[in-house]
């Protein structure tokens, strides 16, 4: 697992702040506004080759700085089919970036995997997390008169908000 | 970038007389679509130009909820994720937090939680095909995959008490043992299972109309549907031979025999064989698994350590030490370790995994829910384009968007 974690970090350069395998998951903390690169280079390159992203989601640290973490599963997929042999060449990634508060953005990864579109616009959706280049951030599982971002530590559970109908 | 579907033969008619588009709301609540969800479409006479899918109908802050109780209280509503096999949602979550806690399961229980997922993914691909020809106006066909899943979730039933919300897998065990009697009993059921996807196959799969509404409609590439993140049946019918539990086998999936059926067009139609072949695929496996649980009768099913998996109520009522086992950890909690981690396994619909962040509390920080659902509903309307508005019904059956999974 070490050995691939170099690996990782050598592919990626100094883009890594921090790197770390906790029970055989492999994770990458990478700048901030490097991070559409740093995921380009994971998906064209033709060893680790990432062409599925798996899941993207955000996680507040409410009283750290910077506040949020955005957060990229990565899966190597074998697309074509040797023999009757299921798939062997598979390996996952977890690549992390520290997003501030205050300016609360990120670059949108979907131009890499379509994919990460809706991915986004839920993490818009309950972080508030704005995506830079994003086609079409809307909210996705709330409606748009809904307040706030519901997973945010500091929104409480109990809060309640009219039920709005459609609009026209 | 958006390749049609289905090339309407219209399209290339010279003498075709154009048509006003026109935009047509579908749902959130329609007859012939088995979830909450919308559909706006915008037709050209009945060739769908452009389409927007909208969900959330069913949000129901399944993670903020997750992140104020203790984890043990998680695993009920990791039930109404998907209600069609809840088995597999909490297998899935009790899994990433034994992950977290480096648990060592007892061997018996692997067993028991494999049979339990294969019955819960039956009783989810029974439905999906069962309603499939429902909706396309196939009634007896789905009177016989429903008969087959009343008999799957009888057996359900006997095993956790429920019948679809089953609360079953617990963290570190089960919520009990199967009861005495109950591997031949599961034999017969599944011999009965057996009989009736014969019937169900010799009355809808040849079927003329039937091939015709499912052959080439929905159809996704594999270069496509692995840039969308699609698992489950829906990449395996595009020819991708991609199952976790092949791949990165959990449990004892690595001893069992079985094997993973791949399509090789992507259609509805592909999807559809790919379904009704992993159901036998189920089917070798629970016979695998009743043959070890016979031997491995009367061998624990839960861990032994009592700050993880509770004493038994009847160490609990008679001796101090558990009392206090069973008191603690209902108020506070099992305490698991500060770390995060990713875990998954296969559901019925592909990958369903949890990531779930711990700060070494008795509640989890963050837990959240890669669902199937949500992934594969996404690309609808790029497998719609092109094709007939009648060409929803179908492609919507097979991709099974499950409400619960999908909103949470």
């Amino acid at each position: 697992m070490d050995e691939y974690l170099e690996r990782v970090r050598a592919v990626l350069g100094d883009a890594v702040i921090d790197s770390h395998a906790y029970l055989g998951d492999a994770t990458v903390l990478v700048e901030r506004e490097r991070v559409l690169e740093a995921l380009r280079t994971l998906r064209d390159h033709t060893e680790l080759r990432f062409n599925m992203l798996m899941d993207l989601t955000a996680v507040d640290y409410l009283g750290q700085e910077p506040r949020f973490e955005v957060v990229y599963h990565l899966a190597s997929v074998e697309v074509e089919l040797h023999g009757t042999e299921p798939s062997r060449l598979r390996h996952r990634l977890r690549v992390k970036t520290r997003v501030p508060e205050d300016p609360c953005t990120l670059d949108s990864a979907v131009e890499l995997w379509p994919a990460a579109d809706w991915m986004e616009r839920e993490a818009w959706d309950l972080y508030g997390v704005r995506f830079n280049g994003h086609p079409d951030l809307r909210r996705i599982l709330l409606y748009e008169e809904f307040e706030g971002h519901p997973l945010r530590k500091d929104y409480p559970k109990e809060r309640r908000q009219p039920l709005v109908g459609p609009r026209n | 970038m958006v390749e049609p579907a289905r090339k309407n033969s219209n399209d290339t008619d010279p003498g075709r007389l154009p048509t006003d588009r026109q935009v047509l709301n579908m749902g959130p609540s329609h007859p012939a679509t088995h979830g909450t969800v919308k559909f706006m479409v915008e037709l050209d006479g009945e060739t769908i130009v452009k389409m927007d899918v909208a969900v959330g109908y069913l949000h129901r802050a399944f993670e903020k909820e997750c992140e104020s109780g203790t984890y043990y209280q998680a695993i009920p509503y990791t039930d109404r994720l998907n209600y069609n096999s809840a088995i597999l949602s909490n297998l899935a979550y009790c899994i990433a937090v034994e992950k977290l806690l480096q648990l060592e399961l007892p061997r018996r229980c692997q067993w028991v939680r494999v049979l339990a997922s294969e019955l819960s993914r039956m009783g989810d691909h029974l439905t999906r095909l069962g309603a499939a020809c429902l909706e396309l106006g196939a009634m007896t066909p789905f009177l016989y995959g429903i008969e087959a899943r009343e008999i799957n979730w009888d057996l359900q039933e006997i095993l956790c008490g429920a019948r679809v919300t089953s609360n079953y897998i617990r963290i570190g065990g089960l919520q009990s043992d199967v009861r005495p009697g109950f591997e031949d009993l599961c034999d017969e059921s599944i011999d009965r299972i057996q009989q009736l996807l014969v019937d169900f196959d010799r009355i809808i799969t040849a079927n003329r109309i039937f091939v015709d509404r499912f052959r080439n409609t929905g159809i996704l590439s594999k270069e496509r549907c692995v840039a969308f993140g699609i698992t489950g049946p829906l990449l395996r019918a595009a020819g991708v031979p991609y199952d976790l539990r092949k791949a990165e086998p959990y449990l004892v999936y690595d001893e069992l025999d079985f094997d993973v059926p791949i399509g090789s067009s992507g259609d509805n139609y592909d999807r559809f064989l790919v379904v009704q072949e992993e159901l036998e695929q189920s089917i070798r496996m629970i016979r695998q698994c009743l043959e070890v649980m016979r031997k491995t009768s009367g061998e624990p099913v839960n861990v032994a350590d009592p700050h993880i998996r509770w004493p038994g109520k009847d160490h609990v009522y008679g001796r101090m030490e558990e009392l206090i086992q069973l008191f603690k950890g209902v108020t506070e909690g099992i305490k698991v370790p500060a770390g995060e981690v990713y875990a998954a396994i296969e559901s019925p619909n592909g990958e369903l995994g949890f990531y779930i962040v711990s700060d070494g509390s008795g509640k989890p920080y963050k837990v959240r829910c890669r669902p199937p659902s949500f992934v594969n509903t996404q690309p609808l309307a790029e497998m719609l384009l092109g094709g007939m508005l009648a060409d929803i019904i179908p492609t919507f059956d097979m991709v099974n968007m499950i409400g619960g999974e999908c909103d949470r």
